[in-house]
């Protein structure tokens, strides 16, 4: 039997989950679409299953798993399995003047808060406290929410600067509750007290969604008789082990959008172009910068919740090979994944975007004689959603010259082959699983966001620490020490203030180490001693 | 009474003192919080006019001085408004009938509410600056004479110093140096002056000024910022991509420089934007199109929301308006302290419909 060289990338969308195995050589071995379940578990069983036993699979080979997936948000709208928070603010004296949770929808706040209080402590931006830290007030506090909480959310100001405050507060909730799921905000979100906040909230609410899903993984793989490494893919498209998955949840949030640029950039070898990924409902068009998805300048809010997470800045319209033409509208309603029974062309009532490819010609699938007398109509209403998709991408573009475009996913057959201010659209083999291959192919990063003070070293003294911290984040996390570039650095000076100082964000990501012999059995070791925390 | 500050005028107030932040004056989202919770718990402000407050009391300008970037972070107690006032009142004698934002530019323009709201007084219709600037003596008050002292200045913690300098310069140089020990950010309030001489010595208005752009933005159908533009009669300088950003820090000042490229009816056009902390000066090939103390607001072409010289990011769409300023700013002093030569430029003022008109 050859030695375990697989990975096996998995993406779980709104419509569909897809799955692939790749081997060492980057060549891709196998897919598997199916329905994406309302209980998202029943979906990546039955997509392992199907990839596992795809001509050519070879389970024994899979030594990596890699999972994208969009649950936590759908979890955070739909109110759906969410674990009760304790709050607690490390700040008093200071922003008492606004609670935790303020302007959350009411009915979230209450079914997630088992209670908030803000102690004294924090720190100041120049790494001095802000006030000393009360444990005390910290251990009254856990004794009247203990009972109810199932997780701590940690916050102090300014703990992007230095996390002792929060850390010290973690080790009080140890010693008064024991094992409980605490999240830290210096882990999770980057300068921006209230939007730190609230991520590291929602994340104490997530992680049983996590739980959940690495539970189903696990199931699936070992009916196989397989255990491989896990990773969950991020918001951007980097990698985090298992551990780290279980226990910053939400940073798993959406990185849905971002796995499919990677995999774009990934089977067409290019780096930098347009990127359009047309699913079954919805339609995103992003922008490759460097082999990574461009990043939006602004926070995103996760059901009505501002949180300051960078996401890949896309623009989404309401077109996918599901979306439903009736009269003169176009969507937004899809049929989603029933569209093998619902589009005129699979003998359904429906019509839908993919009959319109059919009425045109653009496509041939399903039976072209079902169209009849609609033609006419749904060739029309195609010109017309090329119109949108036309606008949607000359939005995301920079500059007035033509550029490349990039076509993947289920519905990109939609896509005409001229658009224009495009200069030409490429579409790659095994555009349809390009989500999935983004997932088993994607790098491992660190990422610091601080404010710094510049010393005597000047300016790029610290703009060499702040790299450096980020290159060692990425190893720590898994990446080949070799291979680890600098993907994404920004500096902003502290404006309206006379002592010089500068908030830097860098980025480092590498692929993945070749996690050979010892390393690999620490990992599987530890993998094991999590699944047991999974499986109660 | 004019109005109360209820929550819709406060979401109004917030996105308007963003655009006359003119870039600057930090991200009035955290600021729009404070006075949505303290209004909450306290019940909403009176907004009032001039002829409903006693002569000869005290009209409070106040606002943060410091970094924007700290406050995001170590937001406020609540309580400093309380605690500047009360000093205030035992310094010299008199009573504080109003607070009223120094400035109205960006989260300035809505801390003085929360802090109303939680002492009950209320707050003028006008500020010191009509926008955003970087410098404390920058203000009408100081035009008007008015002193900068007393000043007060404090901190979450209770921290409070008392200030009496004998200019403008010296209040900039010791609050600026004070605000770097409380922390980065601090609150303060300086040019303290009568209802009296409040008539001549503030910019008068600008908080509806505020809610009305705030709500002319709400209210656009399809195309808010023409709406803008119609609500306020600015000019349209361009609307395109932002194409290249230099942004640099030097003394506490973050200077620099946008290139913006236009689009569509604008192909073609290529404006240069100057910024220190706010957006100073609009110049295509080398020709002046406005200039402070006149504003300059980048916009998001699409939702019309101000985005702040921290935030403009290569490929943003974006459209660049210019707008009047108060008349207190065109007068000689007011362009000797606000001008563009006052920023270290090397030109003479001149209004910006006398630019466009020159240009048609």
């Amino acid at each position: 039997m050859p030695a375990p060289d697989c990975r096996l990338g998995i993406d779980v969308g709104g419509t569909n989950t897809d799955a692939v195995i790749m081997d060492t050589d980057d060549r891709v071995i196998a897919t598997a679409k199916v329905p994406t379940t309302s209980d998202i578990t029943g979906g990546i069983a039955s997509a392992i299953d199907t990839v596992l036993t795809a001509p050519g699979a070879e389970p024994s080979r899979i030594s990596h798993v890699m999972l994208g997936t969009t649950h936590a948000t759908n979890a955070v709208l739909e109110r759906r399995n969410l674990r009760r928070v304790a709050v607690l603010r490390l700040g008093a004296p200071a922003t008492l003047s606004i609670r935790p949770m303020f302007g959350w929808p009411a009915e979230l706040a209450q079914t997630v808060s088992v209670g908030a209080a803000v102690v004294e402590g924090g720190i100041e931006f120049d790494g001095q406290d802000l006030s000393t830290l009360d444990t005390d007030a910290i251990a009254r506090f856990l004794g009247e929410v203990g009972d109810q909480a199932e997780g701590i959310a940690i916050t102090s100001v300014f703990a992007p600067v230095s996390p002792r405050h929060e850390l010290e507060a973690a080790d009080v909730v140890k010693r008064e509750l024991g094992e409980i799921h605490v999240s830290l905000s210096h882990e999770i979100g980057s300068i921006g007290l209230l939007e730190r906040e609230n991520a590291t909230i929602l994340n104490g609410a997530l992680a049983g969604v996590a739980r959940d899903v690495a539970r189903a993984m696990r199931e699936a793989l070992t009916a196989h008789g397989l255990q491989p490494v896990t990773y969950f893919a991020q918001n951007d498209g980097t990698l985090m082990g298992l551990d780290q998955a279980l226990r910053y949840p939400v940073l798993t949030i959406g990185s849905g959008p971002a796995n499919s640029v990677r995999g774009a950039a990934f089977l067409t070898g290019i780096s930098d172009s347009l990127v359009v990924d047309v699913g079954g409902t919805s339609t995103d068009v992003g922008v490759l910068v460097n082999g990574f998805p461009r990043e939006s300048s602004y926070g995103v809010e996760i059901g009505g919740i501002r949180t300051n997470f960078r996401m890949p800045d896309l623009v989404t319209i309401a077109l996918g090979g599901g979306t439903v033409v009736s009269g003169d509208s176009i969507g937004p309603r899809s049929v989603g994944y029933r569209l093998a029974e619902e589009a005129l062309v699979f003998g359904g009532t429906t019509a839908t975007l993919t009959d319109c490819a059919v009425a045109a010609g653009r496509a041939s699938v399903g039976d072209a004689d079902r169209i009849g007398p609609h033609r006419a109509r749904l060739t029309e209403a195609l010109a017309r959603a090329d119109v949108m998709l036309g606008e949607a991408i000359d939005r995301m573009k920079t500059s007035k010259d033509a550029r490349p475009l990039i076509a993947v996913g289920g519905g990109s057959i939609l896509v005409p082959d001229q658009i224009p201010g495009v200069s030409e659209i490429i579409r790659p083999e095994h555009f349809d699983a390009a989500n999935a291959v983004g997932a088993a192919i994607a790098s491992v990063s660190g990422q610091v966001d601080r404010i710094f003070h510049v010393g005597a070293g000047g300016r790029q003294a610290v703009l060499d620490e702040a790299q450096e911290d980020a290159r060692e984040r990425a190893v720590a996390a898994g990446a080949d020490p070799d291979a680890v570039q600098i993907i994404e650095i920004e500096e902003i000076p502290l404006a309206y203030l006379t002592s010089p100082a500068i908030r830097v964000r860098v980025k480092a990501a590498g692929a993945l180490g070749g996690v050979p012999g010892r390393q690999l059995a620490a990992r599987l070791a530890q993998q094991a001693r999590l699944a047991d925390t999974v499986a109660d | 009474m004019k109005r109360l500050l209820d929550p819709s005028s406060l979401r109004a107030l917030a996105r308007g003192c963003a655009v006359l932040g003119a870039g600057g004056g930090g991200d009035p989202y955290i600021g729009m919080m404070q006075a949505l919770q303290a209004t909450e718990d306290y019940g909403p402000v009176a907004l009032v006019d001039l002829d409903e407050l006693p002569g000869d009391d005290l009209i409070m300008p106040c606002g943060m001085i410091g970094a924007p970037t700290v406050s995001i972070e170590k937001i406020l107690n609540g309580d400093e408004g309380g605690r500047l006032r009360e000093n205030l009142e035992f310094m010299t004698g008199r009573k504080v009938a109003a607070l009223m934002p120094a400035e109205i530019g960006g989260s300035n323009g809505l801390v003085p509410i929360s802090w109303a709201a939680r002492i009950g007084l209320p707050v003028l219709d006008g500020d010191g600056m009509g926008r955003a600037f970087p410098e404390v003596p920058q203000v009408a008050m100081h035009l008007a004479g008015i002193s900068p002292s007393p000043a007060v200045m404090t901190e979450e913690r209770g921290n409070l110093i008392a200030f009496r300098t004998i200019s403008g310069h010296w209040i900039e140089r010791l609050e600026r140096a004070a605000a770097v020990e409380f922390g980065g950010n601090a609150a303060s309030t300086e040019y303290i002056l009568t209802v009296a001489q409040a008539y001549t010595g503030t910019i008068r208005n600008s908080i509806s000024f505020a809610i009305r752009i705030g709500e002319a933005l709400a209210a656009a159908q399809s195309d808010p910022v023409a709406a803008l533009i119609a609500e306020i009669g600015a000019f349209h300088l361009v609307a395109g991509k932002v194409i290249d950003v230099e942004r640099r820090t030097t003394k506490g000042f973050v200077r620099g420089s946008v290139i913006i490229e236009g689009l569509g009816a604008d192909t073609g056009k290529l404006i240069r934007l100057e910024l220190q902390n706010e957006n100073l000066v609009a110049l295509e090939r080398g020709r002046v199109l406005a200039s402070v103390p006149d504003l300059i607001t980048v916009l998001d072409s699409e939702t019309a929301d101000a985005i702040p010289t921290e935030r403009v990011r290569y490929g943003q769409r974006v459209t660049v308006i210019a707008f009047g300023c108060d008349p207190l700013w065109r007068t000689e002093p007011g362009i000797a302290i606000a001008g563009p030569r006052a920023f270290g430029y090397d030109f003479d003022y001149l209004p910006v419909e006398e630019l466009a008109g020159a240009r048609a």
